[in-house]
């Protein structure tokens, strides 16, 4: 390997490290505030590049449709749940962001997606479409199981996964799509080619992450999301509602694996199924971060992602084997290392 | 007669099928300082957890004139009821600043840092303390920044669980101290003691719990004169904590 082909897979690594850095980055916030290993992570991402993909050709995508659906299913679940105790607040909350929310994206995506506005509108309308899922899939399979153990919650989000992926195949179809480049601009960096694709996909990565920190060291709500991960006993005792903190974590989730949908989608060709992957190497990386460092997640990723640009490489049929194999020596050293916790709730 | 601000009525708690509180009947009237002591085992913190709404209950808990027994906690917190946990639950890995702003999260921010400069008027040690992490902090001061964190939601009620619980008698001396005050300043408070004789010494009303019942309720004066409590609470030694 010369010095050219190692840049070249070192651009391609950070590229692909710097994707998984953000999908990485939610696995380990849904975990430290709720608990659940969010297996379906991926979904988000591959649901939110397949979205852009049918807005740039002009086609109305299923997204608000499967929005809609999650919707009524998040309105059902919490009317059973909250039976005795319904208010005219919640009632009123489900209608609102249960069923005009889905139902005024759905006109919205209908009434724009023909005239082709452009990427940035594509971009705003697959955010929107994608972020309000979080929250929902919450209510839906992990708020009436809040206090399980994290082996249920587990089990929980296997079959949000496979529920999700069904769901995917039928909303999108079979077929894959790829997104036009966010820059078709290029420039030389010696021997190496830079895109300004790779540079978009760091700076936004970089941005999202510094108002991540800034938003979990600064702010009073990014705190609240902390304490709920340090100490939910201690959380709740101060009132901090941990079924909103939740939510909150989970629409950020959503947030970000859109977000890495955008910036995933001219890199590869996506299909409805494709975020699992994404979603394993990030589990890779958060794994390495002990589903607690947020600062390790990142490193990991990058990490990750090079890994992979290497092994594809060196010896691109086991790519994938090679990449997962990384997680063995962690988790062994770990379990002699880290100290081992039982759950409290 | 006015209402009392906590009436408990034959509240029974279970784990699983092993019931642990049985008919337990106790009333903290508005500015009062009430303890329940007992042995350990007798109940106590699970008397509190599900007063709290940590733990299902049966039976009747009214609060404020109104019945709680299936609000949930944060709705319980927000009316005005906070728990000093046995175990503290701060939040370790970040500042004492920051646990205490949380305790206030449910208040508006002026409101939040005018309570935060009362807080550090009655607790200066956490105020030298205030950018260092929770989890680093000795005993004593762990127990003050549980109280408070509580102080900062500006409680109607505030419940304490052995808040004596592994410290040296000269920093229980400071935490009763406060006790006191806080008592004197007008916030009711609802303490639960294995330490029968400092809590009866500041307290104004008493119940006993032993194996998960109210078997004795009286003034502390009361309490000290029955003979075989004072054998098995109070022991033969001093007046000292």
């Amino acid at each position: 390997m010369d010095t050219t082909i190692f840049l070249f897979l070192l651009q391609d690594g950070v590229i692909n490290g710097a994707v998984y850095a953000l999908v990485a980055i939610a696995l380990v916030l849904v975990f430290a505030v709720t608990r659940v290993i969010f297996v379906p992570q991926g979904e988000f991402v591959a649901f939110a590049a397949l979205t852009v993909a049918a807005l740039e050709h002009g086609i109305a995508p299923s997204t608000p449709w499967l929005l809609l659906a999650l919707g009524i299913l998040a309105a059902i679940s919490d009317i059973v749940w909250h039976f005795r105790d319904l208010t005219w607040k919640r009632i009123l909350r489900i209608a609102v962001f249960d069923l005009a929310l889905p139902v005024a994206l759905l006109l919205l995506t209908q009434a724009l997606a023909p005239m082709k506005l452009g990427q940035v509108v594509n971009i705003l309308l697959a955010i929107a479409l994608i972020t309000p899922m979080g929250p929902m899939i919450y209510r839906i399979a992990f708020e009436p199981l809040a206090h399980s153990t994290v082996l249920v919650l587990l089990m929980a989000a296997f079959g949000v996964h496979f529920s999700l992926i069904g769901l995917g195949l039928v909303f999108f179809g079979p077929e894959g799509s790829g997104t036009t480049p966010l820059s078709s601009a290029s420039f030389s960096l010696g021997d190496l080619v830079v895109t300004g694709q790779s540079v978009a996909v760091l700076i936004v990565t970089a941005v999202l992450l510094v108002l991540f920190a800034l938003f979990f060291g600064r702010t009073l709500l990014g705190k609240a999301l902390r304490a709920c991960s340090s100490n939910r006993i201690g959380a709740r005792l101060v009132g901090i509602p941990t079924s909103v903190a939740g939510q909150f974590s989970f629409a950020i989730a959503a947030l970000l694996g859109a977000v890495s949908g955008i910036l995933v989608g001219p890199l590869m060709t996506v299909f409805y199924d494709s975020g699992f992957l994404i979603g394993l190497k990030a589990f890779v990386a958060a794994i390495i971060g002990g589903l607690v460092s947020y600062p390790l997640t990142v490193i990991a990723a990058l990490g990750v992602g090079f890994a992979e640009a290497l092994f594809s490489f060196w010896a691109s049929n086991f790519k994938e084997v090679l990449v997962f194999t990384l997680i063995i020596p962690v988790l062994a050293w770990r379990s002699i290392y880290a100290p081992y916790h039982e759950e409290s709730e | 007669m006015t209402a009392p601000l906590l009436d408990v009525r034959d509240l029974c708690v279970a784990y699983g099928r092993a019931e642990v509180v049985h008919n337990v009947s106790i009333k903290v009237t508005e500015g009062a300082l009430v303890t329940v002591i007992g042995a350990n085992g007798a109940g106590k913190t699970t008397l509190l957890n599900a007063l709290m709404g940590l733990l299902n209950a049966r039976g009747t808990i009214a609060f404020r004139d109104k019945p709680i027994t299936t609000v949930s906690l944060e709705a319980r917190v927000q009316q005005g009821l906070c728990l000093v946990p046995e175990r503290r639950e701060l939040f370790a890995d970040m500042p004492v600043e920051d646990n205490l702003l949380l305790g206030g999260i449910r208040r508006s921010r002026a409101e939040r840092n005018q309570t935060l400069e009362q807080v550090f008027a009655q607790f200066p040690r956490l105020k030298e303390r205030r950018q260092q992490l929770a989890g680093t902090l000795s005993g004593g001061e762990r127990q003050m920044l549980a109280m408070g964190r509580a102080l900062m939601a500006r409680p109607r009620l505030l419940m304490l669980d052995e808040p004596s619980l592994g410290l040296a008698p000269r920093i229980v001396r400071d935490i009763f101290q406060i006790l006191t005050e806080l008592r004197a300043s007008g916030v009711s408070i609802l303490l639960v003691e294995q330490n029968a004789r400092a809590a009866l010494q500041v307290a104004d009303y008493a119940y006993v719990m032993e194996l998960g019942a109210i078997t004795t309720q009286g003034s502390p004066a009361e309490i000290a004169q029955d003979a075989r409590l004072v054998e098995s609470y109070l022991g033969l030694g001093g007046n000292d904590y």
